[in-house]
């Protein structure tokens, strides 16, 4: 499989990205500058978390104009898996690929700590190896994780599953609506999530859950790749 | 023509705005019981030029509907004057 990080100045998760994979399933990922105008190469994009171009004005809302983001977009069209962590989900909602927007924390804390969280959607491609309703502990650390949606659109979402993580019940550290963690475009392959699974692929990281996210993207890439 | 565009953006009604509610807060505390609610917003300053009115209007609205505003979660006003640079 053929794993491209995208690298934004201001990203500071992007070598968590490439080891993680590295470490769970045993791929190395390439770095991609965000001047890259093709990905066509790839089979999972990953938009790693941190704070590209300075979160000036709102975050993601300059990187999503940059040159990549439109390979982004045109991958995501062919059906390839685009995985937004943190900073990478607020692209993808600026960019319009996902829907909702991400807004300051309530409590206006900035917040990192291990968050339960509760797998709702267990049948996508970056969810299969979680059990539907299952608590997994993974890392949040953002000021800016406050998902919202408003009702029509939340509505929508439920109807189709895209909704694929919740923060545990009463542990919402953001405010988020329907205490969203994690959303999933309705063709089921861009998903984009506020917790950093790249930081919990082993026990000494205080987690190991984030692992089976990469592992199961990687057994829908194996499947899809056998069926060709 | 030079142009001077006073763009004010707020958080949409149906949005919670925590600095908002925290500001309220502080001013209670203050005991400016009068203050009911805040709403904490971003203004900027665009200076631009522009063949005529219209098109600045045009120019002013589409850079904030693509980069300036969230749509999803943000409206806007703005003033426009034209200045002499």
């Amino acid at each position: 499989m053929k794993c491209a990080v995208v690298q934004f100045p201001g990203s500071n998760c992007d070598m968590d990205a490439v080891k993680a994979l590295n470490l769970a399933i045993g791929e190395s990922a390439d770095i991609v500058w965000h001047t890259v105008a093709s990905l066509e190469a790839y089979d999972l994009i990953v938009l790693p978390g941190g704070f590209a171009y300075g979160d000036y004005l709102r975050a993601g809302a300059i990187a999503r104009f940059s040159a990549v983001m439109e390979a982004v977009a045109r991958e995501a069209d062919r059906g390839k898996w685009v995985l937004g962590i943190c900073n990478g989900f607020q692209v993808l909602t600026e960019g319009g690929l996902l829907p909702g927007a991400l807004r300051r924390n309530e409590s206006l804390q900035f917040r990192s700590e291990i968050a339960a969280l509760e797998v709702v959607n267990a049948d996508t491609a970056f969810t299969r190896h979680y059990r539907a309703g299952e608590t997994i502990r993974i890392p949040i650390a953002h000021g800016e994780g406050n998902y919202y949606a408003d009702e029509q659109t939340l509505q929508r979402m439920r109807e189709r599953g895209q909704i694929v993580f919740r923060y545990a019940r009463e542990h919402n550290p953001n405010g988020s609506v329907d205490d969203i963690a994690g959303v999933i475009n309705e063709r089921g392959n861009v998903l984009g999530m506020m917790p950093h699974p790249e930081r919990a692929v082993h026990a000494r990281l205080g987690s190991a859950d984030g692992a089976r996210l990469f592992t199961a993207i990687f057994a829908s890439w194996r499947e899809e790749y056998a069926a060709r | 023509m030079n142009l001077l565009a006073k763009i004010y953006v707020t958080l949409k009604g149906s949005v919670l705005d925590p600095q908002g509610a925290a500001v309220t807060h502080a001013l209670h505390a203050l005991s400016y019981e009068a203050v009911q609610d805040v709403r904490i917003g971003k203004y900027m300053e665009v200076t631009l030029s522009a063949p005529d009115e219209t098109r600045a209007h045009e120019l002013v609205r589409g850079m904030c509907e693509r980069l300036l505003t969230n749509p999803v979660i943000e409206t806007y006003t703005y003033e426009l004057a034209e200045v002499t640079l």
